[in-house]
Parts: C-alpha cells; sequence; structure tokens
C-alpha cells in the first residue's frame, strides 16, 4: 500500500512537471509528449546519420540506441539550433517522417528550463517569461527612481561630476545587489548541478579530464557549433549559411563579460585600494573600469541588437516560436543595460545623472533578478552538456556496427 | 532565344545548368517537383564515388582509376562502356574541387560506413543539402528555375530538339539537356514490366519507391516512342530489402533493414530461402530486395536474437519482440509450427567456430538448404526480433544509348543540340548491379558533359532564332 501511495505522489509530481523524487531513478521516469516527439525523430536519425558532420548532437546520437529521459535532455542541449540539419533534411517536412530535429529540440530545451528551475515552483516563470521580464523591468525602474526621489528629493540635481555614490550611497548598493547576485549564482548552481546529475549518471561520464574540460572550454568560448561543422556558419533566414549569428553573439558574450569585468574591477579598486567611483576616462589604471565597459558596452548594444535582426528573420520552423517573447525579452534587456549604461557614462557630469543612474541600475536589477528564469539558462546547460560531449567522445564506443 | 533548357531538377540536371551557365549560356531549368521536393532521387544520396591518389581531406590512402575500373568491371560484369566508365572515373578524381565552389561541404564517412572511407567522400547533410547548394549556386550565377513544371513532350524534327511542352505551353532552347530520371515512381509501368507471377500475384505492386514520387519516365517513354536509341531491360532496377512499413514514397536509406547477416530470413510459410552469409552486408544488400520480390506476397521477415543488438545500423522502426521464438512466430502472422521446424534445423545445423561480423568467419551451417555460410549462429538469446521486409526499388536501368557527347541518338545518329545525363543514361557505365556512390559519379561527370556540351552548340548557332538545320 505504502508503495501505491509513492507511486501515486509521484505520478502527481509528474503530472505536475516536477522533477523526480530522489526514490525513482531518472531514467525510469516516463517521457513527455516533447520527448517522446524527440525520441521519435532521432530514431530516425539514427538510421540515416546524414548531419553527422555538422555538430556535436548526431556524433552523440550514434553512440546509442536508444533515447531516454537522460539522453533526450542531454541531447537537446547540446543542440545549438542552428538549423542545418533541418534544410539538409531529407525527411524534414512535408515528409510524412515530419523529422525537425531542431524544432523538437527547441521543445525540449524550453521544457528542461523550467524542469530544472530553483525553486522549482518558478519553473513557470519560464513559460510567462514575457511577462516576467516586464515586471521586473517595472520593479527595478520603480524602485530605483523612488529610491532616488526619496534621497535626492528630485531626479534632477546640480552636476556632481559622475559621483554617484552621492545618489546612492555605495553601501546601500552592495546590500541590493549582493544577495540578488549570491541568489542568482545560487539557483543557476542547483539547477545545473541537478541536470549533470541526471544526464551522467546512467553512462557515468561524470568524471571530468582537463582534457575534456579544456575542449569544451574552448568549443564555448568560440561557438564552435555555430559554424555548421565547415565553418560558413548556420542557418537563419533560409538554407544560405551565415555567420552573422556567431559573431553578434560573441559580441553580445564578450561585450557582457566586458562589462561584467568592469564591476570586477570596480569592486577590487574600491575595497582593495580604496579608489572609489567615478573613475576617469582615458588610458591610466585607474580608468580601467571606464574602458572596460565602454568597449564591453558597445559590444553589448551592437551583439543584441544583431541577434534581435536574425531572430525576427529567422525561419519560424527552425525553433520553437512559444519561446520567442523569451529570447526577445532577454536580448531587449541586455541592449537596455548596456544602452543605459553608456548614456550614464556620456552624462555622468549633467544635472540627469540620478535619473541615468537610476534607469541604469533598475534595468540591471531587472536583467539580474530574472537570469536564473530566463533566455540565460541555455548557457548554463549547453555548457554542461557540451562538457558532457567531451567526456563522452573520449570513451570507447560500445556498439560494434559497421566494422564491415 | 533561350540558350539551354534543362529538364529535370536532380544532381546531372544541376551540374549541366550550372556548367552551362559557366560557359556563358542562358539557361532555364524545369523541375517537375514543387521546390520543396525539389532534387530527385539526388536529395537522397550521401556520397560520391571518387578516385584519387593520396588521402585527401575526406578520403583515406588510394583508389585509382584502375581499382575503381574493376570495381565497376565486377559490379556490372562486363555490361558497361569502358571509355565512357573511365571517364566518369577521372572526372570523380578533380571534380570536387568544383563542387565545393558551387557551395558543396564534405564530411568524413559516416560511423557505420568505415568500408566507405576510402572511396566514397560524403556530402556534408547528404544529398538533399548538396541540391540545396547547388540551386543557391545556380540562382546566384542568373539560372532561372521553374519548378512544379513536368515536361510531358519533347518536339523533336530530325533529331533536332526543338520545344519542350508542359501541357499547351511550348518552351523552345537552342540545346536541350534531358535529366529526368528513370521511370521507378511509375507504379504503371512497374506493373507491367513485372507482370504476374506463378501465383497470380503482381509483384510490383508490393513495392515501395526508396526515391522521388516524380520520376514517372514520361520523357524516356516519349524519347522511346519518338525512336531514340535505348538500352537497357525494363524489368531491371535496383532494388533492397526494406521494412515492411516503408512509406510508398520516399523512404530514403534509412528504412534499410541491415540485420540479416547477422540472423536468418524466412518468407510467410515461415521457410528460409537464401543463403544469409554469403558475403558482407554492404556487398549482397542489393540483391536482397529481388530476393524477396520472388517470395510469394513479396515479403520476408529478418530474425534476429540478442546477441546482434548493437552489430548493426539501427532500423527506423522497431522490430516485434518477443521473449520466445514461438511468441515472436505469432506475432509476425507465422505458422508457429513451421516456423519452430525451419529455426530448429538451422540452429542444429550451426557449426559455431570464431565468430567475428568484420571478416568471412568460420561460422556456418552444415547438412541444411540453403545453407548460411558465414556469421552462423544459433539463434538461442532471448529477446528476439523479427523485421518484416518488402522490395523497395532505387533506380531504373532503362535509359538512352548514348556515347561520350551524351547526344540523344536515332537510329545510330546522334542529335546535335539534344543530350541526356543521369538515371537517363547511366547505364552505359552500369549496366547492372550497383556499387554504393557510383551513381552520383556518373550523374555528376555526365551531367557536366552534357551541360558544356549544350551550351557549346547553343554558342555556335549564333543568335538566330531558329534551330539551324543540319
Amino acid at each position: 500500500m505504502k508503495q501505491l501511495e509513492a507511486l501515486a505522489r509521484e505520478a502527481s509530481a509528474l503530472a505536475q512537471g516536477e522533477l523526480p523524487s530522489s526514490s525513482m531513478p531518472f531514467a525510469a521516469f516516463p517521457l513527455t509528449a516533447n520527448e517522446q516527439e524527440v525520441a521519435r525523430q532521432l530514431q530516425i536519425c539514427n538510421a540515416c546519420r546524414y548531419c553527422e558532420g555538422f555538430c556535436a548532437v548526431f556524433p552523440a546520437m550514434t553512440r546509442r540506441l536508444a533515447f531516454g529521459k537522460a539522453d533526450i535532455h542531454y541531447l537537446a542541449n547540446l543542440c545549438h539550433n542552428c538549423g542545418a540539419c533541418y534544410h539538409a533534411c531529407q525527411y524534414a517536412p512535408p515528409h510524412e517522417f515530419a523529422v525537425n530535429v531542431p524544432q523538437s529540440m527547441a521543445q525540449v530545451r524550453g521544457q528542461t528550463y523550467a524542469d530544472y528551475a530553483w525553486p522549482s515552483a518558478l519553473g513557470g516563470l519560464y513559460k510567462r517569461n514575457g511577462l516576467t521580464v516586464a515586471l521586473a523591468l517595472a520593479g527595478g525602474l520603480a524602485l530605483f527612481l523612488v529610491l532616488a526621489v526619496m534621497m535626492q528629493g528630485s531626479l534632477l540635481h546640480a552636476p556632481l561630476a559622475g559621483n554617484f555614490y552621492a545618489i546612492f550611497p555605495h553601501n546601500l548598493l552592495v546590500a541590493m545587489f549582493l544577495p540578488i547576485f549570491s541568489f542568482v549564482v545560487l539557483a543557476l548552481s542547483i539547477g545545473v548541478r541537478q541536470f549533470w546529475i541526471n544526464v551522467t549518471t546512467q553512462d557515468a561520464t561524470g568524471q571530468v579530464s582537463s582534457a575534456a574540460a579544456t575542449e569544451a572550454t574552448v568549443d564555448i568560448l568560440r561557438l564552435k557549433y555555430l559554424g555548421g561543422g565547415h565553418g560558413e556558419g548556420c542557418n537563419n533566414e533560409d538554407d544560405a549559411w551565415t555567420l552573422w549569428r556567431k559573431r553578434f553573439h560573441h559580441a553580445t558574450f564578450y561585450g557582457f563579460m566586458l562589462c561584467f569585468a568592469a564591476t570586477s574591477v570596480a569592486t577590487l579598486y574600491h575595497y582593495l585600494f580604496k579608489w572609489q567611483a567615478p573613475y576617469p576616462l582615458g588610458f591610466t589604471l585607474t580608468s580601467l573600469p571606464v574602458l572596460l565597459g565602454t568597449v564591453g558596452g558597445i559590444g553589448l548594444l551592437i551583439g543584441p541588437a544583431g541577434l534581435l535582426w536574425l531572430n525576427l528573420r529567422r525561419d519560424p520552423n527552425t525553433g520553437d516560436t512559444s519561446q520567442n517573447s523569451m529570447d526577445r525579452g532577454f536580448i531587449a534587456l541586455l541592449f537596455l543595460t548596456s544602452l543605459t549604461g553608456l548614456a550614464l557614462l556620456v552624462w555622468r557630469d549633467s544635472a540627469a545623472m540620478a535619473l541615468l543612474l537610476a534607469l541604469h541600475l533598475g534595468v540591471v536589477m531587472a536583467l539580474f533578478v530574472t537570469l536564473p528564469y530566463g533566455k540565460f539558462a541555455h548557457g548554463m546547460f549547453r555548457s554542461a552538456a557540451l562538457l558532457k560531449w567531451a567526456i563522452e567522445k573520449r570513451q570507447p564506443n560500445r556498439l560494434q556496427m559497421g566494422a564491415d | 532565344m533561350l540558350d539551354v533548357l534543362i529538364i529535370g531538377g536532380g544532381n546531372a540536371a544541376l551540374c549541366a545548368a550550372l556548367m552551362a551557365r559557366e560557359a556563358g549560356a542562358s539557361v532555364l531549368v524545369l523541375e517537375a517537383a514543387p521546390k520543396l521536393w525539389r532534387g530527385g532521387n539526388s536529395a537522397h544520396t550521401r556520397n560520391l564515388r571518387c578516385m584519387h591518389d593520396a588521402p585527401q581531406d575526406v578520403l583515406t590512402d588510394a583508389y585509382s582509376e584502375e581499382e575503381f575500373w574493376q570495381d565497376l568491371l565486377k559490379v556490372t560484369g562486363g555490361q558497361t562502356n569502358e571509355a565512357m566508365a573511365r571517364l566518369a572515373i577521372r572526372a570523380s578524381g578533380h571534380c570536387r574541387d568544383w563542387m565545393r565552389k558551387h557551395g558543396v561541404h564534405f564530411q568524413p564517412s559516416l560511423s557505420g560506413t568505415l568500408h566507405l572511407s576510402r572511396t566514397n567522400a560524403f556530402f556534408m547533410g547528404g544529398g538533399k543539402a548538396l541540391m540545396n547548394a547547388y540551386y543557391r549556386s545556380a540562382e546566384k550565377l542568373g539560372v532561372q528555375i521553374r519548378y512544379q513544371s513536368a515536361v510531358d513532350h519533347l518536339e523533336i524534327e530530325n533529331g533536332q530538339f526543338v520545344a519542350a511542352h508542359i501541357g499547351t505551353e511550348r518552351i523552345t532552347a537552342k540545346a536541350c539537356v534531358v535529366a529526368s530520371g528513370g521511370f521507378e515512381s511509375n507504379r504503371e509501368w512497374l506493373r507491367e514490366a513485372w507482370g504476374q507471377n506463378e501465383l497470380g500475384e503482381w509483384p510490383a505492386d508490393n513495392f515501395a519507391i526508396r526515391g522521388t514520387r516524380f520520376n514517372m519516365g514520361v520523357l524516356l517513354k516519349d524519347l522511346i516512342a519518338q525512336g531514340a536509341d535505348t538500352l537497357g531491360d525494363p524489368t531491371q532496377s535496383h532494388m533492397v530489402a526494406i521494412d515492411a512499413r516503408s512509406p510508398l514514397y520516399d523512404g530514403g536509406i534509412c528504412t534499410r533493414v541491415d540485420c540479416v547477416s547477422l540472423g536468418v530470413v524466412v518468407n510467410k510459410n515461415a521457410q528460409r530461402f537464401y543463403d544469409e552469409g554469403e558475403d558482407f552486408w554492404p556487398k549482397r544488400y542489393a540483391i536482397w530486395g529481388r530476393l524477396v520480390a520472388q517470395q510469394p506476397s513479396q515479403l520476408a521477415h529478418s530474425i534476429i536474437d540478442a546477441k546482434a543488438i548493437g552489430r548493426f545500423m539501427p532500423p527506423v522502426f522497431a522490430g516485434e519482440k518477443a521473449d520466445s521464438l514461438p511468441e515472436l512466430a505469432q506475432k509476425l502472422g507465422l505458422n508457429v509450427a513451421v516456423f519452430m521446424q525451419t529455426m530448429n534445423d538451422y540452429n542444429a545445423a550451426c557449426r559455431v567456430g570464431t565468430f567475428d561480423h568484420a571478416v568471412l568467419d568460420d561460422c556456418h551451417t552444415e547438412g541444411i538448404q540453403p545453407v548460411k555460410t558465414h556469421w552462423a549462429r544459433p539463434i538461442d538469446t532471448a529477446p528476439f526480433y523479427g523485421y518484416t521486409l518488402k522490395p523497395g526499388i532505387t533506380f531504373t536501368y532503362l535509359g538512352m544509348k548514348v556515347g561520350e557527347s551524351t547526344a540523344v541518338r536515332f537510329g545510330g545518329v546522334e542529335s546535335t543540340n539534344l543530350f541526356v545525363a543521369g538515371e537517363m543514361m547511366a547505364g552505359n557505365v552500369l549496366g547492372k548491379g550497383y556499387t554504393a556512390g557510383v551513381g552520383m559519379t556518373i550523374g555528376t561527370a555526365f551531367g557536366r558533359l552534357a551541360g558544356v556540351n549544350a551550351a557549346y552548340y547553343a554558342s555556335k548557332s549564333g543568335i538566330n532564332n531558329e534551330v539551324s538545320a543540319q
């Protein structure tokens, strides 16, 4: 009877889309409709294999004969949604086999983001990501605008020579952002850790060698699998290759990292050397945060703008259009973060600094609050999947087919 | 007036179109299929058999002209034309740079196809990716392309091409390349060619067409009716045993069932009928289509046990699975007693030595007919699997008899402005049999040649709006 109750509990947990409980092995859980569709398509792909050269998904597929939940979660996140296999597919619609790997993988990917969200109740935010981002942005902006008015009495003021701590004291900002940042790191870590356990337990690929780690890092930093396997790029609106998605993603990623570096350097200056913001323009050591932020900010303007342009022109067949709002919402937040940051830099000596600062901080807060429940998560899960692939490909293939 | 009209939309047609355009001709391509189904059987291919003297990007070792020729001689049993065969072989040695120029990418041989890594250059993404690249390049070069344009009649005067007809529309051109495939999609014609068997069945009714549904053989028939010289026998076709659940058209490569040599094959009467272990599967898969076509109801069942799992390319459809052989017989709709007799006889006849699927091993049967000469191991380890097979036609051999110019001949006289390429003339090189990638070798070589010849004729005939009567 107890067993029956446990089963019933698991069934209802499953029906609500929750993660498997520890009492039942992950692989034993039934597939969702989206996962079944991936399994169906991969059985066709595995009997064809024409797309092996495009990316890592297909070589990884050929190491398997059947596709369980763990395999599907792994492969879905290994897929970079480049679209090459859809255009090359002899079984793509209108063929009755209706193979569309980029689309079915995207659908499962969207599901895994929600599945692995922590706390799990917040996984639903992925499904209503437009609303989530809108509320976060409204909240962030309101918070800092109100705060500025409360502390200064007005959004306009006599020029302060860029001293934004005169508006919001440094310790106040730390008190607000540090807990949020810590929560983001915690939430994403827990989610990715659960993903890693689920996809590596059954085939014992959890042991990371330095060679595998290096390869995965290089593949991530170079966006190898947006190269199409031949280096000419991925597909966007049709069967033509383009490198622009890779380039704009690089601009976005490295722009983001430079902005992040700017903040990190500033933090070190503040605590280690007691050098306080504002930092001067120019090419001195103390101007490094400004320099990093400016270069990064420009990348973070060009990158998201380009990605949005490509996203709007993307063949809707090669993705999950229900995730468009999530993708575009994240792109917009990144763009606004950069735009408000650069505006603040340009007009930091003016009477509008408080207003610009409040706008920038509001956007940054919205970005950070939504990091664990939006498009940002793709980088975490895809990195984990690439690491697993780098480990797996170094292991001998258990299948012996084709020796003849 | 249009210089060169290309009829067809597969590999040979696009090779002809690109070459004609590169030679300066104005070119129009008429593809019978809508855009989403363009490319004919080429969209289902995966590689090109290539000669090469040293390792190349995706090709290991070397594959000399002579070795390629000997392979061709072997598979065709001599039904080939040496001059034309060598022309195609030599062209395969240097056509890949041209293919790359038009956007084709190559990849190493796929997992499970190690035996082809020396001889065959695989297209990255397969034949549809290749066709996409060719169409894209053709459009960029200014080749006009019309889809859903099935030509039903060629207007020919004194052996010279005048115009192509699509219903009431008449399209004239100075020269024409016909590369519109065989007649494998034409079920009526197949039925007529195969006739009735001794059981009163029409075997062709149970065939699947592995490739395009648009190769209706309309222009083959039209050219034959107008007295063009032909070659080949309409009953001959490349036929593979495929999963009986395969779609009627366009099942392509994935419907193949590759476990025959690891088990036994029985017909609907639960009897074995051929040596499953005669030779390596890649050398034998192409005879099994015909073998199955000769069985009652044109079906058979490939039976394996757990020992075979993981040793062959995973099939597209899951097989029937059972914990015992009688249960499997029931699931496959076979007479259990007869099936068990067959299986027990086979199992008892197995002389198991050292099993090795990578060599012609010493596991064989003794005392039963038909024998199984290699890889014979008792089928005794549950679970058991059964895959029901039916014949799948890849292409037909009937075509135009041509020489190295690829010009269509009427009573032995070559047309000056009408050329054929691809499946419609492949029989000159490949009179029977097949070896992987050779269809693309022939299509590429003679498609390119036909395009050049057509463009050359068009340029010679000047701007005169009338086809020169010679």
